[in-house]
C-alpha cells in the first residue's frame, strides 16, 4: 500500500540565541550590581525631593531603628579592622585574630564593646538574632557611639557619615546622635532618604 | 544552525560515502543555568541607590566669639516648632509670650508650610525659577546655574528659618521640614535644640492662652 511517508521531524529547538540573550543579561546584572547589605533591623527611610545620590565608598552608615537602637556599618574591611582595634584599645578589650576576622566579615555591627567578644564568638546565625536586640550605647553616661565614630574617622579621613533612620524614630533619639556627632566636630553629614516625586508648586 | 558543527568525513579512503557528521550542542542546560544566575542577581541587587540630603550643623565650639556668631534679624526669622502627632507651629520674628495667638499652627502639606515659605521667599523663588528656565534653554551652564542659585539663596533679604523639634516629633517631620527648605529655595536654615521658652509657647497655645493668663493674674 502506498502510504504517505510521514517525515520524522526533530523537536530540537536551537537554544543558542536564547543562551546569548541570557548571557548578556547576566553580564549586565553582574556589572551593575551592588549587593544589598544585610541590616539587622528593618528601616523605612522618609521620602524627600533631594536627588543627590549617596557615594558608594568611604561611607560610615549609622542605622537608627524606631526604638532608638544604633548600628553602624563601614564599607571597607581594612577600616573595620583598624576601628575595632582602636575602640578595643580605648576600652581595654583585646581581640583574637579569629574574632577580628569575624568582625571584618560582618555587614553591620552594634553591640556594646563589653559584650563584643562573646558576640563575636557566636556562630553567624546566632549573631543575627543577638544583634537585633543590641545596639551601640550612645547615652551621656557611656557614649560608645562617639568612640566608634572617632576611631573610624582616625582610620579613614575621607569618611562620610550618613544617617539612615526610620521615619517614625522620635526626634529625641536623633538629637542624641546629632549632638554626639557635633561634639566630635562632625558638622557635615548626610541623611539618607528615599525619592519622592512632587511637583514644585 | 549555529549550534551545529559540520564535519566532513575523511576523503582519503576511496571507499564509502562521504560521511557528514553533525555535532549538535544542546544549549538548554546552559540557558537554565543562566536563568538561575540572573534570578539570583536580580533578587540580590539594589538597583536604586538611596537618595541623600546633605546638611551641615552649626559647630558647638564654646570658643566662638560673639562677633563670629551670626545674628539674625527678627524680621527675617521664621521659627518652626515641630510638635507631636505631625503638628507644626511657627512664629515669625519674636514671639509675644503674652499672646498665645502669635504662635500659628500649620501643616506639612503643600498649602501649609510650603505656601508660607514661598510667600516669604517669593523674590528668591522667582529668580531661581527664571534661572532654571534659562538652564533648560541651555543659556547658562550647570556650574553657572549652581553658582547663581547659591548666591540668591544667601542673599540679604531671604528669610532665615530656625527649626526647633520637640522630643515628641519624629524623624520624618524633620526631613519633611528640611525638604520644604529645599523646595522653597531657602538657603539659610538651622536646626537648633528647643528651649523652655518655646515649650512654654506650645503649652500656652494648647491651653489657648491659659499659661499667660495665669502669669498676668499673679
Amino acid at each position: 500500500m502506498g502510504r504517505a511517508k510521514i517525515k520524522k521531524k526533530s523537536t530540537f529547538i536551537d537554544m543558542t540565541a536564547m543562551s546569548d540573550v541570557t548571557v548578556l543579561l547576566l553580564t549586565f546584572f553582574m556589572l551593575t550590581s551592588t549587593f544589598v547589605k544585610k541590616e539587622p533591623v528593618e528601616v523605612t527611610t522618609p521620602a524627600s525631593v533631594s536627588e543627590i545620590k549617596i557615594p558608594e565608598t568611604n561611607i560610615l552608615q549609622i542605622l537608627i531603628d524606631p526604638s532608638g537602637k544604633v548600628f553602624m556599618s563601614l564599607d571597607k574591611q581594612s577600616d573595620l579592622r583598624a576601628t575595632l582595634e582602636g575602640v578595643g584599645k580605648e576600652y581595654g578589650v583585646t581581640f583574637t585574630p579569629e574574632q577580628i576576622k569575624k568582625f571584618m566579615l560582618s555587614a553591620t555591627f552594634g553591640v556594646p564593646i563589653k559584650s563584643m567578644k562573646t558576640y563575636l564568638d557566636l556562630p553567624t546565625d546566632k549573631q543575627d538574632a543577638v544583634l537585633k536586640n543590641e545596639g551601640i550605647p550612645c547615652d551621656s553616661v557611656d557614649n560608645q557611639f562617639k568612640a566608634w565614630v572617632r576611631n573610624a574617622r582616625a582610620v579613614n579621613a575621607d569618611l562620610r557619615i550618613a544617617i539612615k533612620a526610620d521615619q517614625s524614630t522620635p526626634y529625641s533619639i536623633i538629637k542624641i546622635v546629632m549632638a554626639s556627632l557635633q561634639d566630635l566636630r562632625e558638622n557635615r553629614y548626610n541623611l539618607i532618604t528615599s525619592l519622592r516625586t512632587t511637583s514644585e508648586n | 544552525m549555529s549550534a551545529e558543527v559540520q564535519e566532513s568525513g575523511n576523503k582519503k579512503g576511496g571507499k564509502g560515502k562521504q560521511k557528514k557528521m553533525t555535532v549538535r550542542v544542546d544549549f538548554t542546560p546552559m540557558v537554565d543555568m543562566n536563568m538561575l544566575l540572573i534570578t539570583f542577581f536580580m533578587l540580590c541587587t539594589s538597583l536604586s541607590k538611596p537618595q541623600t540630603m546633605e546638611i551641615s550643623m552649626p559647630s558647638n565650639d564654646k570658643d566662638i566669639t560673639e562677633e563670629q556668631q551670626t545674628k539674625v534679624k527678627a524680621s527675617q526669622a521664621i521659627t518652626l516648632l515641630l510638635g507631636s502627632e505631625d503638628k507644626l507651629y511657627y512664629y515669625e520674628g519674636e514671639p509675644d509670650y503674652k499672646d498665645y495667638s502669635s504662635l500659628k499652627q500649620t501643616t506639612y502639606k503643600p498649602d501649609g508650610l510650603r505656601a508660607l515659605l514661598l510667600k516669604r521667599n517669593r523674590e528668591a523663588v522667582l529668580k531661581v525659577n527664571d534661572l532654571k528656565q534659562q538652564k533648560l534653554n541651555l543659556k547658562i551652564s550647570a556650574d553657572e546655574y549652581n553658582k547663581q542659585v547659591a548666591e540668591i539663596k544667601n542673599g540679604k533679604d531671604t528669610p532665615v528659618v530656625i527649626i526647633k523639634a520637640t522630643d515628641e516629633s519624629t524623624y520624618k517631620n524633620l526631613i519633611d521640614a528640611l525638604d520644604e527648605m529645599q523646595i522653597c529655595n531657602i538657603g539659610k536654615y538651622v536646626i537648633v535644640d528647643i528651649v523652655d521658652a518655646d515649650k512654654f509657647l506650645l503649652k500656652n497655645f494648647e491651653t489657648q492662652g491659659g499659661l499667660s493668663k495665669d502669669i498676668a493674674e499673679q
